[in-house]
């Protein structure tokens, strides 16, 4: 749906050549909810710009619904709806007529139609006559989701959909979001809000300037830490020494990797040992069996699941590296 | 078509919402209308001398003059030096419009949005200039026909009222400033999409009254003399450069540079 070969985009600057893009290659699948990670003035809204045939790309190719970008641009326009950074809408104009003036430009064929349903659908309809610019920055938010959507475009570009909201109303667009799913449209999410590429997405990608990873967020957390398991464990007592554990843990021949937690503070005593393993579905019983064996007692397991935050942060490190 | 009407709604809803332009557009016209129907009236009450006539010089070779008396003569002659105002007139208000129409949008962070829809840059401009020039063109035509009404109770005679319904006049009119009206706001425009700045755009749009101020002048002086031929010619050669304008435009609109350069 969406494809990149080689994809660039440099600007001047002082003289300078500044690599906004630099050799972006992707592609998002049909019925996709993509989101687009990464830092301010890591290059997203060029990137969605240049596909959205804003800018044109000073190197390399892109195809968004099986056009090609720089030649059929107005074709290409036709099929995608974008979220730009701020709502840009016609303050002095009624939410109806900001998104009429949108569905005919779009040239959609039932212009009424189209315009209800999604006042509807965004609860704005009650306030359709009403200026923009009276409305609460939610609701300019999701008037400007409703002129992306009046076309019923295929690929629908969303950048920073939640960005400057507060939290109500972020909730509120990124439920709507949420409910796109599903449609067959591809969506492409700009955000660095990790908790809710998390909820939304079906692919990351993590991006600065070029593409450093892309995958689901679960395997991505895998490639990055691995499975690991972590251990509850009461404070021992007698012949069971921790480190005697430790070490009973590590000489498992499926272990990689072991790692002792002591309680943080005086309200919690539980020593917790992380274990990097292969397969804790298959494993976890043998080390509670051993752990048991050597007379800790065990409180509770349970699998260690890095945020997406963890995940970014890592992946972002070790490209500046 | 379609996107054309439409983004010339938006700008006329836009337009009636902002009281000051909405009331600019429909007060300064009339205010410059009070100028010659002033100018009629006094000329009525207070008959010239020898020596105004005199002053008047080679204006009353004019053909259109020819056998009038002092007083139709001074009537006519005068009034007819204002038609320049008429034809500035429709550029005031438009000029503006036009300056603020893509800085204005950029602005407001409209623009994006409105670029990212399937609509080509020659319609967006064409968009644009029609929608600053017509209520200007529109205000002009009301304010000649009030000029008209008031000529026909003002007028010395019916030979001074003829001039003002004579070819000069009425290519000046209908021809001459509209033309020149959507050549001023092309100029608007393409200021608008080149600079960041919107009183920049005002001031470098408003440059283009500077030659009609000339030519008012140069009337008034009597050093041009306005006749349908020179109307005619003018027309011609601003009709060619409305043409160049609106391809200059539509090479010299960057929406990269619009999008990226611009804060």
């Amino acid at each position: 749906m969406i494809r990149t070969e080689g994809l660039c985009k440099y600007f001047a600057s002082n003289g300078k050549e500044v690599r906004a893009v630099d050799g972006l290659d992707l592609e998002v699948n049909r019925g996709e909810v993509f989101g687009f990670l990464g830092p301010n003035g890591a290059g997203k809204t060029t990137t969605v710009r240049m596909l959205a045939c804003l800018i044109a790309p000073s190197a390399g190719r892109a195809w968004v619904d099986g056009l090609e970008v720089g030649q059929d641009n107005l074709a290409i326009q036709a099929r995608v709806g974008i979220l730009t950074e701020a709502p840009g809408l016609y303050e002095r104009l009624s939410a109806r007529a900001n998104l009429e003036l949108f569905a005919e430009l779009y040239n959609v064929n039932d212009v009424k139609g189209q315009v209800e349903k999604y006042l509807r659908l965004l609860d704005l309809w009650d306030r359709r006559d009403t200026d923009a610019g009276t409305f609460s920055k939610g609701m300019k938010q999701k008037l400007a989701i409703a002129r992306a959507l009046l076309h019923e475009p295929s690929v629908l570009f969303l950048d920073e959909p939640t960005a400057a909201l507060d939290p109500e109303a972020a909730k509120t667009v990124r439920d709507f979001i949420a409910t796109l799913r599903g449609q067959g449209r591809t969506i492409f999410l700009c955000t660095h809000n990790l908790d809710e590429a998390e909820r939304l997405c079906d692919r990351i990608g993590v991006f600065r300037q070029r593409l450093i990873a892309v995958d689901t967020p679960d395997a991505l957390r895998r490639q990055l830490f691995g499975r690991q398991t972590v251990v509850h464990l009461a404070p021992p007592e007698g012949t069971a020494d921790v480190e005697a554990l430790v070490a009973a843990v590590r000489n498992l021949p499926f272990v990689q990797h072991v790692t002792t937690l002591r309680p943080e503070n005086a309200a919690e005593d539980n020593y917790r040992l992380v274990i990097s393993l292969d397969d804790p579905a298959r494993r976890n019983p043998i080390i509670v069996q051993m752990l048991v064996g050597h007379g800790a007692q065990v409180r509770f397991v349970n699998e260690l699941r890095h945020s997406l935050e963890d995940v970014y942060l890592s992946l972002l490190r070790s490209n500046t590296a | 078509m379609r996107q054309f009407r439409a983004l010339v709604r938006k700008e006329w809803a836009d337009m009636l919402r902002n009281k000051l332009v909405f009331y600019v557009v429909i007060f300064v016209p009339l205010l410059m209308l009070a100028i010659p129907v002033a100018m009629l009236f006094v000329m009525r009450q207070v008959p010239p001398n020898e020596q105004d006539l005199a002053e008047l010089g080679r204006m009353l070779q004019n053909p259109i003059f020819a056998g009038m008396n002092a007083v139709e003569a001074m009537q006519a002659i005068m009034a007819s030096n204002m038609l320049v105002l008429f034809l500035m007139m429709p550029l005031m208000v438009p000029v503006t419009i036009a300056a603020y129409s893509i800085v204005g949008e950029k602005m407001t962070r409209s623009l994006e949005p409105l670029l990212a829809t399937p609509i080509t840059t020659t319609r967006l401009l064409l968009a644009k200039g029609f929608a600053a020039a017509a209520p200007g063109i529109a205000m002009t035509w009301i304010c000649y026909a009030l000029f008209l009404v008031a000529a026909r109770f003002l007028s010395a005679s019916e030979r001074v009222f003829a001039v003002f319904v004579d070819p000069m006049w009425l290519v000046a009119m209908f021809v001459l400033a509209p033309l020149t009206t959507v050549l001023a706001v092309m100029v608007g425009v393409i200021v608008s999409s080149r600079v960041n700045d919107p009183r920049a755009a005002e001031q470098l749009g408003a440059l283009v009254l500077i030659p009609l101020m000339a030519l008012f002048i140069g009337a008034m002086a009597g050093f041009i003399m306005l006749n349908s031929t020179t109307f005619w010619i003018s027309s011609g050669l601003v009709a060619v450069a409305d043409i160049g304008l609106i391809y200059l435009g539509t090479a010299l609109f960057q929406r990269e540079t619009i999008l990226t350069r611009w804060k």
